[in-house]
This record gives C-alpha cells, sequence and structure tokens, in this order.
C-alpha cells in the first residue's frame, strides 16, 4: 500500500554520552539506502538533538555517508536525552515529514524513546528487528526473533510511519561510494512551557566505552555458571589470554558476579558475531544463544552432555573446561 | 501512595517444544510470571515496607487462568487485583495493549501515583508496553530502573542501569517505571498471606468496562501483524564429540590450528 503523503526514511542518530554519533546510526543508515533503493529512491534522512554551535561538528560525519537532509534540533535543554523532549520534538518532525519509516537503534536509550513515539504517533513499532525489507506491496518487512528467539516473526505495520528498533552490530556498516551533498535543515525546538518531569542527577560510569572490544573481536571467548567461581573465571581470562581472544560473559555469570554486565553476550547484553566464538561452561540458554549465534564458527565445552550449546555449536566437545583449558595456557 | 503493579502471565521460554509442522506448541507448556515483573513486583513490595500507606493494586491482562499468577503475587503482600480478560483483547500488539491496560488503570485506579511494570516480557521481548501505557496516561517514565532509593514529597530517587553506567534520577509521580533487575533478597508468601489471597476478591474487566470498541483494541486495535512466523534454524554443524581429555585438548587444538587462532602448534 503505497501512500502519496508519506515517503522517505528517517533514521535517528542518536549520541552517545561523549556525544559521538553512535555506530549503530552508521549501520541502520547502509540498511535504508538498500531499503530507499527498493522504494524506488526516496529520501534517507537522519534527526539529531544537540546544542548550540555543535551541528557544525556533526556535519563532517553526516559527510559522504549518503544521507539526504540531516533535520537537526539545537537547544541547551537537548543537552542530556530526555525522554519527554524528545520524544515530542521527534512527533512534530514526524507530523511535518511525514517519512514512511522511522528507524532506532535499539539501545537502552533508542528502546526508551522509540515506543513512546510509536505510540504517541499511533502506529506500530517492532523491535529488535534482525532483519529489514521491502515486500512486494512496498511494506516494511520487519524480522525479529521471539519466544527467546526460538521463533522468527516477519511483522508488517498497518500505520505510518512504519517503525522499527535494530539492536547495534546486528548489520554491517556497508560504505560505499556516496558523494553527495548532504541538506542541513534546522527544526523549531517547541519546548516551551513543558515541565520537566525526570531529571538525571548523577552518572556514574561503570563501563570504559558502549563499544567495546568485543564488537570487533574475531575470537571470543565466554564463561557461563560452569566456571563456577572466580578462580574459573581466572581461568577463562588466562586462556583467552593465551588464544589472543576477547572474553565474554552469559547473564548467569554476570548475576553470579563473576563478570561485569557490560561484557554479557545475549538478549539482554551484546550481539556479537567473531569469527570464532568458544563457550565454556555455557549452557546455551536461548536468551545467549540469540546474542552469538551470528558467529561463524561456534566451538562448545560443556560436561553436560545434554546441554542445549551443543544443537548449536559446529564442534561441540564434552568435557570438563578445568581439565581442558590449562592445557592451552601459556607459561 | 497507590501503585499499579502491571504484570504479565508468558510460557515458560525455557521449555518450548515444537509440533512436527515447526509451530510451537503452546498446550501442555507452563506459564510462569515474567521474570522480569517479579523484579517488579519486588520493587513493589521494598516501597511498600519502607512507606506507610502504600497500596498495591496488581493488574494483568490475559486470560482468566492468569487470576492464579494473581493469587500468588496477592500473597506476598499486594493489596488487591484486577484481571483485564477479553476474548475481544487478543491478538492485541504492544500498542494495543497498551493503550487497554491505560484504559483499565484509569478506569480502576484513576487516582494512581506510581506504575511499576517490568523492563520486558520474555515472551516478545519488545520493552514496548511500558512506555505505552506512559504515554497513553500522558506521565512520564523511567525505564531500566535498578534500585528504588527513597521518596521525597512527590518526588522518587531511583538508580537506572544503562549501557554505560549507573544514572540517578528524579522524578516527579505521577509516574510509570520500568524495572529491568533487583539484587535483593526475594519475598517470600506467608501462610496468612497465602491464606488471605485465597479469600480476595478479583475484579474482572471486559471491553465494555473499559469503554473500549472491538477496533481500538485486539487484532483489529493493533497497527502491527505477523506475517510469518517460521523456526529459527541454526546454520551450525551440531557436532559433538564425546572423548577423553587428553583427546579434547588435541581436538581443540587442531580445531583451533584450522581456523588459524592457534598458530604455532
Amino acid at each position: 500500500m503505497p501512500n502519496a503523503e508519506n515517503s522517505g526514511i528517517l533514521i535517528y542518530a542518536q549520541l552517545t554520552r561523549e556525544k559521538y554519533i553512535h555506530t549503530v546510526f552508521y549501520e541502520l543508515l547502509d540498511k535504508a539506502k538498500e531499503l530507499a533503493k527498493k522504494l524506488g529512491g526516496v529520501d534517507v534522512c537522519a534527526v539529531i538533538f544537540t546544542t548550540p554551535g555543535l551541528i557544525d561538528e556533526y556535519k563532517e560525519s553526516f559527510k559522504n555517508k549518503g544521507v539526504n537532509k540531516v533535520y537537526y534540533f539545537e537547544d541547551e535543554r537537548l543537552k542530556d536525552y530526555s525522554t519527554e523532549y524528545y520524544s515530542k520534538l521527534m512527533v512534530d518532525l514526524v507530523g511535518v515529514i511525514k517519512p514512511e519509516i522511522l528507524l532506532i537503534g535499539a539501545t537502552n536509550q533508542g528502546r526508551d524513546l522509540a515506543p513512546r513515539v510509536s505510540s504517541a504517533l499511533h502506529t506500530g513499532l517492532t523491535a529488535d528487528c534482525t532483519g529489514l525489507d521491502i515486500n512486494e506491496k512496498g511494506q516494511l518487512a520487519a524480522t525479529r526473533p521471539t519466544f527467546g528467539g526460538q521463533l522468527m516473526a516477519t511483522i508488517l505495520c498497518k500505520t505510518y510511519p512504519q517503525m522499527a528498533t535494530v539492536r547495534p552490530n546486528v548489520f554491517k556498516i556497508d560504505q560505499s561510494g556516496n558523494f553527495y551533498e548532504t541538506e542541513f535543515i534546522s527544526c523549531p525546538v517547541n519546548i516551551e512551557g513543558m515541565k520537566k518531569h525526570v531529571e538525571l542527577l548523577e552518572f556514574k560510569k561503570t563501563v570504559d566505552s558502549v563499544i567495546n572490544d568485543l564488537d570487533s573481536a574475531e575470537v571470543i571467548v565466554t564463561g557461563g555458571k560452569g566456571l563456577k567461581n572466580e578462580q574459573g573465571f581466572e581461568l577463562l581470562r588466562r586462556f583467552a589470554n593465551s588464544i589472543g581472544a576477547t572474553v565474554g560473559a552469559t547473564r548467569g555469570a554476570v548475576e553470579m558476579g563473576l563478570a561485569p554486565s557490560c561484557i554479557q553476550v545475549g538478549q539482554t547484553g551484546k550481539t556479537v558475531h567473531p569469527k570464532v566464538y568458544i563457550a565454556c561452561g555455557v549452557s546455551g540458554a536461548i536468551q545467549h544463544t540469540v546474542g552469538m549465534e551470528g558467529s561463524d564458527y561456534i566451538i562448545a565445552i560443556n560436561s553436560d552432555e545434554n546441554a542445549p550449546i551443543f544443537e548449536i555449536a559446529d564442534c561441540g566437545i564434552v568435557g570438563d573446561v578445568f581439565e581442558i583449558l590449562p592445557h592451552f595456557i601459556k607459561k | 501512595m497507590k501503585i499499579a503493579l502491571c504484570i504479565k502471565q508468558v510460557p515458560d521460554t525455557t521449555d518450548i517444544r515444537w509440533t512436527e509442522n515447526n509451530t510451537i506448541q503452546r498446550e501442555g507448556v507452563e506459564s510462569i510470571i515474567n521474570p522480569y515483573d517479579v523484579y517488579a513486583t519486588e520493587l513493589a513490595l521494598d516501597i511498600k515496607s519502607e512507606i506507610s500507606n502504600v497500596h498495591i493494586t496488581v493488574f494483568t491482562m490475559g486470560p482468566l487462568q492468569a487470576e492464579n499468577m494473581l493469587r500468588k503475587v496477592l500473597a506476598l503482600g499486594c493489596d488487591d487485583a484486577v484481571l483485564i480478560s477479553d476474548k475481544k483483547f487478543s491478538g492485541s500488539d504492544t500498542y494495543a495493549t497498551g493503550l487497554t491496560i491505560s484504559r483499565a488503570i484509569r478506569t480502576e485506579l484513576p487516582d494512581f501515583d506510581l506504575i511499576i511494570c517490568g523492563q520486558f516480557a520474555v515472551d516478545g521481548d519488545t520493552a514496548q508496553t511500558g512506555p505505552n501505557i506512559a504515554n497513553f496516561l500522558d506521565i512520564p517514565q523511567v525505564t531500566y530502573v535498578k534500585t528504588f532509593e527513597e521518596l521525597k514529597g512527590n518526588e522518587l530517587y531511583l538508580t537506572r542501569e544503562v549501557e554505560d553506567g549507573l544514572e540517578r534520577v528524579k522524578v516527579t509521580l505521577p509516574a510509570l517505571v520500568c524495572v529491568l533487575q533487583k539484587d535483593i533478597e526475594p519475598h517470600r508468601a506467608t501462610i496468612g498471606g497465602v491464606m488471605n489471597a485465597a479469600k480476595k476478591e478479583i475484579k474482572k474487566c471486559c471491553i465494555s468496562d473499559l469503554a473500549l470498541t472491538p477496533e481500538k483494541t485486539g487484532i483489529k486495535g493493533s497497527p502491527t501483524y505477523v506475517s510469518k512466523a517460521f523456526r529459527n534454524v541454526s546454520h551450525h554443524n551440531a557436532e559433538k564429540f564425546n572423548l577423553s581429555t587428553d583427546d579434547s585438548v588435541k581436538l581443540l587444538k587442531e580445531k583451533l590450528e584450522t581456523l588459524g587462532v592457534l598458530k604455532d602448534a
């Protein structure tokens, strides 16, 4: 159902706390360009919220990336993310430019913002998509895992804009020759008289950077509850160190206090796709496997031969990590 | 202080079985309270134990069988419960669910101060219903809440956990919070609590109680719909080796060499 009134794809360009454009924006951008082509060459636009004077710096970041238009809101009050201000302005913008698709990164911020915007616009939202395509009727076909990742569902939306969120690292950045001009459009910040009900008082950094080594690692060694205790996790770290791998953890291991949550892989953690993924003492709960199933090659070591991890491992070794791993540790 | 606690009954996703046609077998699958809603319940009970005059009303939308879950939560110390149930609600997506629950809260607890939800439901994992409810009731939201700190007047102080750290925030009530995790000792039901809960009347809400029409809820009121569902089939080999430790070490060494992880054997 093509709609004459709605055209173009709008992407939310989220800023990290350090005020860089989040990499998930570029991942969505490249996917959006592919969708725009299938829609007959519609515009791909971005929206960004920033403080006065900073837009010039971001102009460089959007240059030669294949964005047709960048809509920007500049105001001192937009310095920190605010659900109330950002969703109000996003709704205003959508009302004016009427995009047919609105894409938002499924970060904590994106997952806070997107449902607020979609329900205010009385439209549908598909969360955490792993695939986006345009069907034969020109609709956004959004595919996502459901039931803990065991079932995939392709979801369509009857209303506009068709909204979707996608987690970081799901789509790959694939920049290829886009050297056209990007138009920058300043948008009116109509938040006068709005009371801000939520105030950020303090922030305690617990993670060096949102983007950590797991995102780009070629080899990941992950530990689960089977490592039992801190000594077990230390063994895993030394093993990883010896083979040049990056360490990840399951939710179970994080909840046991063996690893920080920033290295958690899975549904409520990171999505990774290294060349080699080695799961040690990991049972293979669905909520974990959805975050690592995209790895090229999976090795699993677990003493429980019925552990579900073996169903998705290319090479499953039934055995005790405490006996096997020490053989690989360089003295 | 009046709290609306929103919880959901979900199929136990660790116990999913498949039919021969690769569809999910729903019969005989055990239903559990959504794990994140357990955290939400804990937060509500925490507030109740720290502040006087707290009244917790539990809301759930689902089939009539969800009454069992409501009684369990009442036994923990919640005060009363509302079951939002009607065949016309079935097939609701997150938009229609958010709208329906917001209507039920407005009808049954119009003078609420705080709405508490779990951050996700493990069956759909959308994290959308909470913010949708907040939008329809035009109140602020705080997502990814980890701990409740204190209440000063009508301002609630909370800690939320986000990707890069912990945020301390202040929110003016009435508001909605979505709870991510709680690391405290869980509340347990007492015998008195269970007996009390068994006696309580659970208020049931159907479509006409909420001034909703079939066009506004259920399948018709949902902007999104599933066009196809299919089993997520792994592209990995699932080769399993049950060997001695020495042979396992040898196998792992070989694999790592072939994959280029171990360079010098």
